[in-house]
């Protein structure tokens, strides 16, 4: 027999072994296919950051035309559902108890003071418990009041003057709408999950079962023991990857703006990267515990975290930014938002993509050196 | 022996299991404190230095003011100024700038006669959230700059003005938000893993069939493999907790009772779904598994990042089998809002029912593989 073939064997009956592995247990299955349907399903409609019908409580202590206009005004706007009530102390009530997310107090002067030089307040107390939600619903009761003070004016005859009038276009999400940029980013998240997940635990596995030393007495190589292990897992991967795109664009209407082959492409780079990370933990930990609980650890959380998917790289300290750079998800979400938004923007796939290039060298050479054909390593 | 007396043993016995294994032990303290400071601080949709380029094709003293009041706020950063359209697009594509402020050549001009003068302003929408947090920083900017400019030109100030005031985290500070659900985060974590191994660990060794012929009942077996994680989770908690205040110096106004109540509540609903996982299991994997499929959603669908209010009808309602929910409102509750047990009623009746009900149904998985 030439070397060469029977290298060619050796890996084909590692692969084969692999294959029937997962094929017999079906939780590998599992991982691959039904948890990034189920993941995207629950995420890609549980998680929005557009607010929808807040309820706010208005205070109107003297009803009249001027403020049913302003109270129409937050009803038509569709982000609030506004909740009346007659005192304050009332609507204080409701906002400790959490009912309503916001206070908007029309005082019994309200009316006379917007004749008057000066202008008539409207006071207004949000809950800034959630920050973010917080100045998001700021610009939208921004947005009401010029809605109404140009209406105001124009009931009276006379039009509204503002010196500088802000003019926003927004580029590649025109309807500003966070399941279009939370969607790709989910899809990396989900599939750095599932490559770590579906590697880190088989090597353990091996380990803990004794049935390393029968791979150990076989003479398969290093090398040969890696990729055969790879193979399997990188062509389920991808199988989940593929629906994972396919559920963001047909059941989420996300658009997908960039090339379908530089997606694939890019993605399969991922994917070795994820597995890398996942058989380099695996190979370290030796124990199905502790394989489980670091790739939770340095997987999951840090990719949904310090990816970039929902958290702004750029406004993070300077030191945790250095930290996000040894996150392959960042460069993945980076790639992901710009294919699927705003289509295939070369120096930015490239950039990203050297860098998964060289994390897929470093961990898969790392899980190779620290692979000892050897017991008592 | 008594029940207490076997109920100890194994507890003890658990501990040591998990805490005899250098790995297991540095799994157990490291990642979780390294995980607290690099959140605290990555966890945070506070913007600032938005990159900024500007386009002023107008150069007089009002558009430069303009400019100057944006790029000077602590917000923006002014990466790029630039003289032609066709610059726009490369730089909003390649993500050198988040946004291009464009002023005609006629902007003080028509400033100046009292016609609105366009502030025009491309912005990146590949991450929405920052688009409408840049356009909210811009919208206050150029509101003071026209409070400013009719002030200084004579013009009637507009007939309403709006007061706005956040209340319970004054300078909307995300960190105060988000440090709080940390605690919860990683309390659940830990608890889930450490228990949702308990059993299958024991089922692959085969120690667990030892456990049966021991003069143990179900139930407590039951209690004595809950009570590490529980131990663990208030261990762990605390800790971050004090973290939270004395590193972070997020507020703690409430009653601090209140909280631990809540704390003590959802470890035993994190405990009871581990136990329920661990049973199921037959392998570790399959149990780790388990511990991922629950913890992965359970921290999406919990308020932790995105407010469940947001969320279709449908999704809300699975919330509410989700025990970490209820503890997040209860730790912002009391760390904010300064909420005492009262307040706090709704959210601890919940974790009550979860709890009594995820520990019934492991507590009968176990029974059920007995016989």
């Amino acid at each position: 027999m030439k070397p060469g073939s029977a290298k060619r064997m050796r890996l084909r009956g590692m692969i084969r072994k692999e294959s029937l592995q997962i094929l017999r247990d079906p939780s590998s299955i599992a991982i691959a296919f039904v948890l990034p349907v189920v993941l995207l399903l629950l995420f890609g409609y549980g998680v929005s950051l557009d607010a929808r019908r807040l309820p706010l409580a208005i205070v109107v202590e003297q009803a009249d035309a001027n403020t049913s206009s302003l109270v129409g005004a937050f009803r038509h706007s569709g982000y609030f559902d506004p909740q009346s009530y007659d005192t304050i102390q009332n609507a204080q009530q409701a906002f400790d108890l959490r009912k309503v997310f916001g206070i908007v107090w029309l005082r019994n002067d309200f009316s006379e003071r917007l004749l008057a030089h000066g202008g008539s307040p409207i006071g207004v107390i949000i809950n800034g418990v959630d920050a973010n939600q917080a100045r998001i619903t700021e610009g939208y009761i921004q947005g009401v009041w010029q809605t109404w003070l140009g209406e105001y004016a124009r009931t009276r005859g006379v039009e509204l003057r503002v010196p500088v009038q802000l003019e926003p276009r927004i580029w590649f999400n025109a309807a500003v709408r966070s399941r279009n940029f939370l969607v790709p980013g989910l899809i990396a998240v989900i599939m750095t999950l599932i490559g770590a997940m579906l590697t880190s635990m088989v090597v353990a596995r091996e380990w803990e079962r004794g049935t390393m030393e029968a791979l150990m007495v076989t003479p398969i190589r290093i090398g040969e023991l890696v990729i055969g292990k790879l193979v399997p897992y990188f062509l389920l991967g991808m199988g989940g990857m593929l629906l994972s795109v396919a559920m963001a664009l047909w059941q989420f209407d996300v658009p997908l703006r960039g090339s379908f082959w530089v997606l694939t492409a890019t993605s399969a780079l991922f994917m070795l990267v994820a597995l890398g990370m996942g058989l380099l933990i695996s190979v370290v930990a030796k124990n199905q515990f502790v394989a489980g609980q670091v790739s939770i650890v340095i997987t999951f959380l840090p990719a949904f975290i310090m990816s970039g998917f929902i958290f702004e790289i750029g406004s993070m300290p300077e030191p945790i930014q250095w930290i996000t750079y040894i996150i392959p998800a960042r460069y993945y979400v980076a790639i992901l938002q710009s294919l699927f938004l705003a289509g295939d923007i070369w120096p930015i796939v490239l950039s990203n993509s050297a860098a998964l290039l060289v994390m897929m060298v470093v961990f898969l050479g790392l899980a190779r050196r620290k692979f000892h054909k050897r017991l008592d390593a | 022996m008594n029940t207490l007396q076997r109920i100890l043993a194994l507890a003890v016995k658990e501990l040591l299991a998990i805490l005899r294994d250098k790995k297991s032990r540095f799994v157990l303290i490291g990642p979780p404190i390294a995980q607290l400071i690099v959140f605290g601080y990555a966890a945070t949709f506070d913007l600032n230095d938005i990159p900024l380029a500007v386009y002023n094709e107008d150069r007089s003293a009002p558009s430069r003011d303009l400019v100057a009041r944006i790029a000077g706020s602590p917000h923006f950063h002014q990466v790029s100024t630039i003289d032609h359209d066709e610059q726009i697009v490369s730089l909003i594509n390649n993500r050198e700038a988040l946004l291009v402020l464009h002023l005609g050549p006629r902007f003080s001009e028509y400033l100046k006669r009292g016609k609105p003068a366009i502030a025009q302003v491309i912005i990146d929408g590949r991450n929405s959230n920052t688009a409408l947090l840049t356009l909210g920083y811009l919208r206050t900017i150029i509101t003071d700059f026209n409070i400013t400019w009719g002030r200084e030109h004579g013009k009637p100030p507009p007939p309403a003005t709006l007061k706005i005031r956040p209340w319970y985290n004054e300078n909307l500070l995300s960190r105060w938000f988000i440090v709080p659900g940390i605690v919860g985060l990683l309390a659940l974590v830990i608890t889930t893993v450490v228990t949702g191994l308990s059993v299958a660990r024991e089922r692959e060794a085969g120690t667990f069939d030892q456990l049966l012929v021991t003069p143990m009942r179900p139930v407590e077996i039951l209690i004595g493999k809950s009570a590490p994680g529980i131990v663990i989770g208030l261990v762990e908690g605390t800790f971050i907790l004090l973290m939270a205040v004395y590193w972070f110096e997020v507020p703690l106004r409430g009653s601090l009772g209140a909280l631990y109540l809540g704390m003590f509540l959802f470890l035993l609903s994190a405990v009871g779904i581990g136990l329920m996982i661990s049973s199921l299991a037959v392998t570790q994997q399959q149990g780790i598994l388990g511990a991922f499929l629950f913890l992965f959603p359970a921290v999406i669908l919990s308020g932790f990042a995105t407010p469940i209010a947001n969320m279709p009808e449908f999704v809300q309602q699975l919330t509410l089998i989700n025990p970490m929910r209820y503890f997040l409102v209860i730790l912002r509750g009391v760390f904010l809002e300064g909420d005492s047990y009262g307040l706090l009623f709704n959210q601890y009746w919940p974790m009550v029912l979860i709890a009594i009900a995820t520990l019934a149904i492991a507590g009968w998985l176990f029974r059920h593989r007995m016989n």
